[in-house]
């Protein structure tokens, strides 16, 4: 492959190209960025408010979604007939249901609170299976190399090439959409990202001489790859699981508005924006805005949060940054040399 | 170059093969085509003799080598959902739709996203900076159908500017198109300005302006040219994405009918003709593309050598 979606795999590069950086580079740096950069990567967060606030909304997010049986005013399925349509409590509503109803008697607030369950939980699985199942497809055949690594590394150049999302529509339409399936077509979609990258960072992390010397003492080869060369996988792979986890669940969000995810009545914020869609679209528009935002709020979060990791769990990129404060003007445009 | 092809086409035929193999299995072994071929009221009987005209009772490895046979010949079967016609020839009545929507949301999305990330290149971190990166990063978090809803919503609804649906390009096309292109202008804007930075602080910049170069020149005959590298490659995928998948979710918002909206309509009505066909004209443009971006490479940067 002579190419890489610089998108995706910046991450990747980032830390194959700091991994050949040598440790002698670093000598000699200002003592301001050395006291700088003491505090380590939590400082960074609390002063990165950015970082911080997503981090925050995140955690929010996640506590709603494990709390929602508790949290919820009703059951986010149970249909009032009589409750159609109510406004929310500022336009005179009742705390029984906070956001109001919609036209067929749902609790608005109930169906987020449970649809924030769905999209975390569909995030969370195939990140964890994906991420798994990619890390030791790429351990194996960078470490391995050769024919191994040409045949392996060729399969997910084939699959990449793969119209993703149609074949996903057409499976999930062939099974039947639940979170189930869902979760696991999302999976078989997504481990390619971390098995390319890292088996990027095997490849770099191979030539290194504590590998070399790793090897001449004798580890065997699973003692060599968990051992020594994962840990240089922990920063990158962190950084692109919290990306993944946002497209993650907007592949979840788009399949389920298309009808081919989460079927109704189950709950879904894709799923809701497109029942709203169809009824409410000359109506009251809140109900397609609802979902909508606390999808894209959601994305944004784990987005600014996977860029604040990037920089924050870095140590190097860490000083590039403190040294762009340290040494004034021009600071922020070189930050190499 | 010949080299190179010779050895990137047998790849893109694996994939195309593979793709179609996919289908075959999924559709054959997972699904019935049957279903939705005959009315619901149909008797065990009328399925099962249906099945015998279509052949669908062979044994699978027989099935499979006569489906090969029609796929060399370009045949894939008659649409049922179309009813009548060649599942390829319903693919090309709506190719073209396709293909207008993505040409005129890329186009945008190039037209908007170099003058962008230009500007917010010429001063990183200032404020045109950060709001750009800003406005890029929640373009990118919005899912593209809510997008879609908020455009509709505000546009066609409240405003009633444009409209869904085909009709008059100017009414139709823009909203869809804008659609598309939005965060692709905030991927590709992030890029020119990500590039454009380390292209002016590399050293034959430095060297072009020591020897007293006009910073436009510099700009527009040295700098932009090497930052065209990555944004070609980016620009391709956005493409082939948009072809192969968000077409998809922006036709159905939009009620725009191109193979995006026929690939929804098919899998609901369980037209599995029609979705192989969808699916190998969209393999076979995806392969197509990703060769044309490694040859583009080639054009715009004479170092790279096509292996």
């Amino acid at each position: 492959m002579s190419y890489q979606h610089p998108d995706q795999y910046s991450a990747g590069r980032a830390e194959a190209e700091h991994a050949e950086e040598t440790e002698e580079a670093r000598s000699g740096r200002p003592f301001e960025i050395e006291a700088a950069t003491h505090g380590g990567p939590f400082r960074e967060l609390v002063r990165d408010k950015l970082g911080m606030t997503a981090l925050v909304v995140l955690v929010v997010l996640v506590l709603a979604a494990i709390l929602a049986p508790w949290l919820a005013p009703s059951d986010p399925n149970k249909i009032g007939p009589r409750i159609r349509m109510r406004p929310p409590v500022w336009h005179g509503g009742t705390w029984s249901h906070p956001l109001g109803t919609d036209w067929q008697g749902y609790d608005v607030l109930s169906r987020l609170l449970y649809g924030a369950r769905t999209s975390l939980f569909i995030g969370t699985v195939v990140v964890l299976v994906a991420g798994t199942a990619g890390v030791l497809y790429g351990l194996y055949a960078g470490y391995r190399g050769g024919r191994a690594d040409r045949w392996l590394m060729g399969w997910v150049d084939v699959q990449v090439s793969f119209p993703g999302l149609l074949l996903a529509m057409l499976l999930i339409a062939l099974v039947g959409g639940s979170v189930l399936s869902v979760t696991a077509i999302l999976a078989v979609n997504g481990w390619m990202v971390f098995a390319r990258l890292t088996r990027g960072v095997v490849l770099a992390a191979k030539e290194r001489p504590y590998v070399e010397a790793a090897e001449i003492v004798g580890c065997t080869p699973r003692r060599v790859v968990f051992t020594h060369i994962l840990p240089n996988l922990i920063t990158p792979l962190a950084t692109l699981s919290v990306l993944e986890f946002a497209r993650i669940i907007l592949a979840e969000a788009a399949l389920s508005y298309l009808g081919l995810g989460i079927q109704y009545p189950g709950v879904s914020w894709g799923l809701d924006v497109a029942r709203a869609q169809d009824h409410e679209l000359f109506g009251n528009q809140w109900l397609i805005l609802y979902p909508g935002i606390l999808l894209s709020i959601t994305v944004l979060s784990a987005n600014l949060l996977s860029s604040w990791m990037r920089v924050a769990l870095d140590p190097q990129e860490r000083e590039k940054r403190f040294a762009g404060r340290a040494i004034r003007g021009g600071a922020a445009a070189e930050p190499g040399t | 170059m010949g080299r190179y092809l010779l050895k990137r086409l047998p790849q893109g035929m694996v994939v195309i093969f593979g793709v179609t193999v996919f289908v075959f299995i999924v559709t054959r072994v997972v699904g019935d085509p049957v279903k939705f071929m005959l009315p619901l009221s149909a008797t065990a009987e009328q399925r099962a003799a249906q099945r015998h005209v279509m052949g669908l009772d062979r044994p699978i490895l027989a099935q499979f080598w006569s489906f090969l046979g029609d796929v060399i010949h370009l045949d894939f079967g008659t649409s049922t959902y179309v009813r009548g016609k060649a599942a390829l020839s319903v693919v090309f009545d709506y190719l073209p739709r396709t293909l207008q929507l993505v040409a005129a949301g890329m186009v945008l999305a190039v037209v908007l996203s170099i003058p962008l990330g230009l500007l917010a290149s010429r001063k990183p971190g200032g404020a045109l900076d950060r709001a750009l990166t800003s406005l890029s990063l929640v373009g990118l978090s919005m899912p593209q159908f809510f997008l879609g809803s908020v455009l509709v919503i505000a546009f066609t609804v409240k405003l009633q500017w444009f409209q869904t649906g085909v009709g008059p390009l100017h009414r139709h096309l823009v909203l869809p198109a804008v659609c598309l292109a939005l965060p692709a202008v905030g991927r590709l804007a992030m890029l020119v300005r990500s590039s454009m930075i380390d292209e002016l602080n590399s050293q034959y910049v430095k060297v072009l302006k020591a020897k007293g170069m006009p910073a436009r020149r510099i700009l527009a005959v040295h700098a932009l040219r090497n930052a065209g590298i990555p944004y070609v490659t980016l620009l391709g995928w956005e493409i082939i994405r948009a072809l192969a998948g968000f077409t998809v979710v922006v036709e159905s918002v939009f009620a725009w009918p191109g193979i995006g909206f026929m690939a929804k309509q098919a899998i609901a009505q369980q037209d599995f003709y029609l979705i192989q066909a969808i699916v190998f004209v969209v393999a076979v443009m995806v392969v197509v593309l990703n060769i044309l971006i490694d040859v583009s490479y080639k054009l715009l940067d004479p170092r790279v050598t096509l292996r």
